[in-house]
């Protein structure tokens, strides 16, 4: 293989795996990246404009077909769209009930913004990945990575969402002085002991959203390298890995929505339990 | 992969998410889901207790029928003891009756045949006196010979 392929190889897969980014650039000032080093140099102050957008799309599709079924909600025989959407939140019902041991109306609707949203998002992956980043080539934007959940800033974002969510849980229902005995008094419930628990329990109190944005970005990540990979096959030979990798990721798709709402409703559950 | 601001975009548009979805999209499904549950649940216990209600009337019905039936029996059977009584009482009276009339048409009989009795004693001895008389004319002497033609009136 020439050197000039295996450049052009290197480029295509950094091309797919970087973001739109709009940032404040030390010598460009604010302006939308043209290459991976400038994004990089962007730092902190720089915004992923497609992980954004999809995520956001995704989330006002959630909220506008769950809405416009809440509206036509009835309570007779119910139709096409509101039996899905029932079945969904029923889904979620029955695993907030089974899951969740706290009494907070809020969970479930908080598991079923989870569990669609990042639905809604994976489900971007099944979309064939060369289609984002040329067609919005052809539209003049140089970066599209449409899959927001193989950005490690929407998962990390959300998972930062949920933490505070268990902060704010253990609070709320320990008090601030019962949620400080418990970091500090558990496992080993001795004075002396108070710097190790509070160690051991702060740790594993920050490796909770930690693991949770972890786990989703690491499948989709992975997923997207693999597709990235198989793209680069010869036409005639994309397919015949293409598809069982894709019907594959129908499962995965599902199964990590499925995993990240299940942990946050057993995080939060545990939130509400006093020791 | 750079963290960089994208990270609290998402947790904002997350917070507005749950926020949206706990206010105006949770509710109007759940309580649908609940109250069509509810509904089903009414649905299944109506059709149940009309079940149970169709058992008791079918049973109720079923009883009243046996009831009627058996009183219907009973009836009959008194009616065909009372008829067999009044038939009874009828041949009885009927019999009485004729006994009756039979007796009194008896006495009635020899009524009339002692009547007839006396009376053809009566006229015989009568006869037999005005036959005397005639046959003898005058030679008899009545008070002579009454008391022996009594006497042969009386064996007659």
């Amino acid at each position: 293989m020439a050197a000039g392929n295996e450049v052009s190889t290197t480029y295509y897969i950094q091309h797919h795996l970087q973001n739109l980014t709009f940032g404040k650039h030390p010598i460009n000032g604010w302006s939308i990246a043209d290459s991976a080093e400038e994004a990089r140099e962007m730092g902190f102050w720089a915004i992923h404009l497609d992980t954004m957008g999809w995520s956001i799309a995704m989330g006002l599709l959630f909220i506008w077909l769950f809405r416009k079924a809440g509206k036509m909600a009835t309570t007779g025989v119910p139709g096409g769209l509101q039996n899905a959407v029932e079945m969904v939140v029923e889904f979620i019902e029955n695993l907030t009930r089974s899951t969740f041991h706290g009494r907070n109306p809020h969970i479930a609707p908080l598991a079923l913004t989870l569990f669609v949203w990042i639905l809604l998002m994976n489900s971007l992956k099944i979309i064939p990945v060369d289609f984002g980043p040329v067609l919005f080539a052809k539209l003049g934007v140089d970066y599209m990575k449409i899959v927001p959940t193989t950005d490690v800033n929407a998962t990390l974002g959300m998972a930062l969402g949920v933490f505070i969510l268990i902060l704010y849980y253990n609070i709320k229902v320990k008090g601030a002085g019962g949620f400080a005995r418990e970091l500090s008094l558990t496992p080993f419930n001795h004075w002396a002991l108070i710097p190790f628990n509070l160690v051991l329990e702060v740790v594993s109190l920050l490796v909770k959203p930690f693991s949770l944005a972890m786990r989703l970005f690491g499948n989709m990540f992975a997923g997207e390298v693999i597709f990235i990979l198989i793209a680069m096959l010869p036409f005639w030979a994309i397919w015949v890995l293409d598809v069982p990798w894709a019907i594959f990721h129908i499962l995965v798709v599902t199964l990590q929505a499925f995993i990240f709402t299940v942990l946050t409703v057993v995080y939060l559950s545990a939130a509400h339990e006093h020791h | 992969m750079n963290i960089n601001m994208t990270l609290i975009g998402q947790t904002i548009a997350f917070a507005i998410f749950v926020w949206f979805c706990i206010k105006y999209v949770w509710p109007p499904i759940s309580n649908a889901l609940h109250e069509r549950q509810k509904k089903i649940a009414d649905g299944l216990d109506a059709a149940s207790r009309a079940t149970r209600d169709l058992e008791l009337a079918q049973e109720r019905a079923e009883q009243t029928l046996r009831e009627s039936k058996e009183q219907a029996s009973q009836i009959l059977e008194q009616a065909n003891k009372r008829s067999a009584q009044m038939i009874e009482e009828a041949r009885e009276q009927a019999r009485a009756e004729g006994e009756r009339l039979m007796a009194s048409a008896r006495s009635e009989i020899e009524l009339e045949v002692n009547r007839a009795k006396e009376e053809l004693r009566a006229q015989v001895s009568h006869l037999a006196i005005v036959g005397a008389e005639r046959v003898l004319e005058a030679s008899v002497d009545e008070k002579a010979h009454r008391e022996l033609l009594d006497k042969l009136a009386a064996e007659l």
